[in-house]
């Protein structure tokens, strides 16, 4: 287990590698300069090219762009993502103050994703090409099609707009304390947009590994014991259709981002979804880069723990 | 009694296909349709694609209105959906309008018809998207499942690195890095979607690899290039096929999302998603909640069917992949 451990965090590190220079090179080699945001055009036309050199030098940017890269590495890996172009502030510390806002949403949403998606592909499998199997099929197939933008304004416009049930935007209503209901009343919305996804694939994984499972001989034999439909269901066959699901979770990281970034523009959530699209459009580099590298990392931590997760749940898993 | 009767008759269904299995293509697509038009969802999101698709090629004769032309008058901005004509005098004389089935927008635009033209873009967009990033995703899933070993392994690092980039965010840093058009959305959306399809393309040809008529192909000294093009790829091109049907869906899907960030199409043109980008405003949503409306189900409308008509090939071309 513990070589196994090692051995896919030693793989996880190429891939981070791989996924900074990407991240590098698209911020940097794209049109558009990004000194233009620290350069006074009156000032620029006055005093001349020199004046230009001299700020591209004081940001670093008339060096080659390897050099730059290793520069820039160098401070991430020290934990340094460089100023907010805009915010007068570390990145960093814009970051971590957001990231726990999206990390709740997501496992909200996940959580609702789950409580719909387990038992509603338990069903569908056991009462396969029932109507209800077919119910519960198109629901997913909706679940997948539906552009999150339109949904989330759907709900607004129904939920907060006309029936005023649920506010339309933000995380809290009372900033001086933290009231649950609140909050609860505030996140339900992105979270149900930010899980439909989610909750139409881990349907039809649910689905896919129940209908797998309950054709093994360990199943016959549980049922041929005598044991009730109930107890070969919960405990022999759900447990191990489980396990898809645990690896899912993995996977779903980076469409949790995704979805969290349109989310949470449109619910106006302070997480690092919106910084990512608000950094986007006001030019801000450095917060663009770093947030692109926190997520890539949490992505690439949270597939490494499903990972072993899946190894842990699993026996049946060899560690090489 | 009549389930078993019914199964047996789909073993002998299945069997008579196996034995079919060197005929023409004629009798191939006689099969793949049987068993597709079992899945009766597919096959009416199948004539609602080909509807839509209608709708795009004759825009003109169906749109009642130019989709950019505003309205003779500000006081028919924002107007409600009618299935009427109507008279109004507003330009001084009397004059009959077309039914406004949408309703118009800010603009006094008539959104039925800007709904259509929208249609031309989002599907093309979709087709062109696609188009691109499956030739990448199959050529770059060939070479790194043909060659294997430490190309196979670098190529495949590179995959995971992009998947692990959320979409969205990328997608939007791109797009405002380079200037937004609809050119940019396809190169966009064709440069950052072909990730999936090179995994299984790599994955078919992993497995395809160690059947024995590519080593017998490979004895008699066949070329690298004839054994991925004549041997190995076409038996990879039924999952290709379903691929690129559930690409169009999310393509289309990217596209209204970037469009409703205002970096997709640019505006007057109409897209879908574009449409939506002034209905974002509270105020809009409660006043013209039409103008939100309507173009975010043409898109749902059209990502669904896309989705079911995939699902039913996978089904109908490779039973194999049945759940």
């Amino acid at each position: 287990m513990l070589k196994y451990t090692l051995k896919r965090i030693l793989q996880a590190i190429p891939l981070l590698i791989i996924i900074s220079i990407l991240t590098y090179l698209i911020i940097n080699l794209a049109p558009g300069d990004p000194t233009a945001f620290f350069i006074n055009p009156e000032k620029a036309s006055r005093l001349g090219p020199d004046y230009v050199a001299n700020i591209k030098h004081h940001l670093g940017l008339d060096q080659p762009l390897h050099i730059r890269y290793f520069k820039w590495l160098g401070n991430v890996l020290r934990g340094d993502f460089g100023e907010s172009f805009f915010e007068q502030r570390s990145v960093m510390s814009i970051l971590w103050e957001a990231l726990p806002n999206t990390i709740i949403l997501s496992l909200v949403a996940e959580l609702i994703a789950l409580i719909v998606a387990i038992p509603a592909g338990i069903i569908c499998a056991l009462k396969r090409n029932s109507i209800w199997d077919y119910i519960f099929s198109t629901i997913s197939f909706i679940g997948m099609s539906l552009p999150t933008f339109w949904f989330g304004l759907m709900l607004i416009l129904v939920f907060s707009l006309k029936l005023g049930w649920l506010p339309t935007a933000g995380m809290r209503d009372n900033f001086d304390a933290f009231v649950f209901t609140d909050r609860l009343r505030h996140i339900i919305l992105p979270a149900i947009v930010l899980g439909m996804g989610g909750m139409a694939a881990n349907m039809r994984y649910m689905r896919g590994a129940m209908l797998e499972v309950i054709r093994q001989d360990y199943i016959r034999t549980a049922r041929s014991k005598g044991l009730s439909e109930k107890v070969v269901i919960v405990k022999h066959a759900l447990r191990n259709a489980l396990i898809p699901i645990v690896t899912m979770f993995g996977f779903s990281i980076p469409a949790l981002f995704s979805g969290a970034a349109i989310t949470e523009t449109i619910f106006a959530w302070p997480g690092v979804g919106r910084i990512a699209i608000e950094a986007v459009f006001s030019n801000d580099y450095p917060l663009v880069m770093g947030n692109f590298m926190i997520i890539a990392v949490m992505t690439v931590v949270g597939s490494l723990v499903a990972d072993l997760l899946y190894a842990v749940v699993d026996p049946r898993i060899k560690y090489e | 009694m009549a389930e078993l009767k019914l199964n047996n008759n789909d073993a002998q269904i299945e069997l008579a296909e196996s034995a079919e299995y060197s005929d023409t293509i004629g009798k191939k697509l006689k099969i793949f349709w049987r068993r597709f038009r079992k899945n009766k969802l597919a096959v009416i999101s199948l004539f609602m694609l080909i509807f839509l698709y209608m709708v795009a090629i004759f825009a003109p004769l169906i749109a009642p209105y130019d989709p950019d032309g505003t309205a003779d008058d500000v006081m028919m901005a924002d107007m409600a959906p009618s299935f009427h004509s109507y008279q109004s005098d507003v330009t001084g004389e009397m004059k009959t309008y077309a039914p406004n089935y949408f309703g118009r927008d800010e603009l006094g635009r008539d959104v039925f018809s800007r709904c259509v033209y929208a249609g031309r873009i989002s599907l093309t967009v979709g087709f062109v998207s696609v188009a691109i990033f499956i030739t990448i995703g199959t050529v770059w899933g060939c070479i790194a499942g043909y060659y294997g070993g430490i190309v196979d392994n670098i190529m495949m690092r590179i995959v995971d690195a992009i998947m692990s980039i959320p979409t969205m965010p990328l997608l939007i840093t791109v797009m405002a890095l380079f200037k937004p058009s609809i050119y940019n959305v396809m190169i966009v959306l064709g440069l950052t979607g072909w990730t999936g399809i090179a995994r299984f393309v790599r994955a078919e040809f992993l497995s395809l690899m160690k059947r024995d008529y590519v080593e017998a192909a490979r004895c008699i000294g066949a070329r690298d290039r004839r054994i991925i093009f004549s041997h190995v790829l076409p038996n990879a091109v039924a999952p290709i096929i379903v691929a690129a049907t559930m690409g169009m869906a999310s393509a289309i899907l990217s596209e209204s999302g970037l469009s409703f960030f205002g970096l997709g199409v640019q505006p007057p043109t109409a897209s879908w998603g574009n449409m939506l980008m002034n209905a974002q405003e509270l105020s809009t949503m409660v006043e013209a909640p039409w103008k939100a409306f309507y173009p975010g189900m043409l898109i749902f409308i059209t990502v669904l069917s896309f989705n079911f008509v995939g699902d039913a090939l996978r089904d109908a071309l490779d039973p194999r992949l049945k759940q």
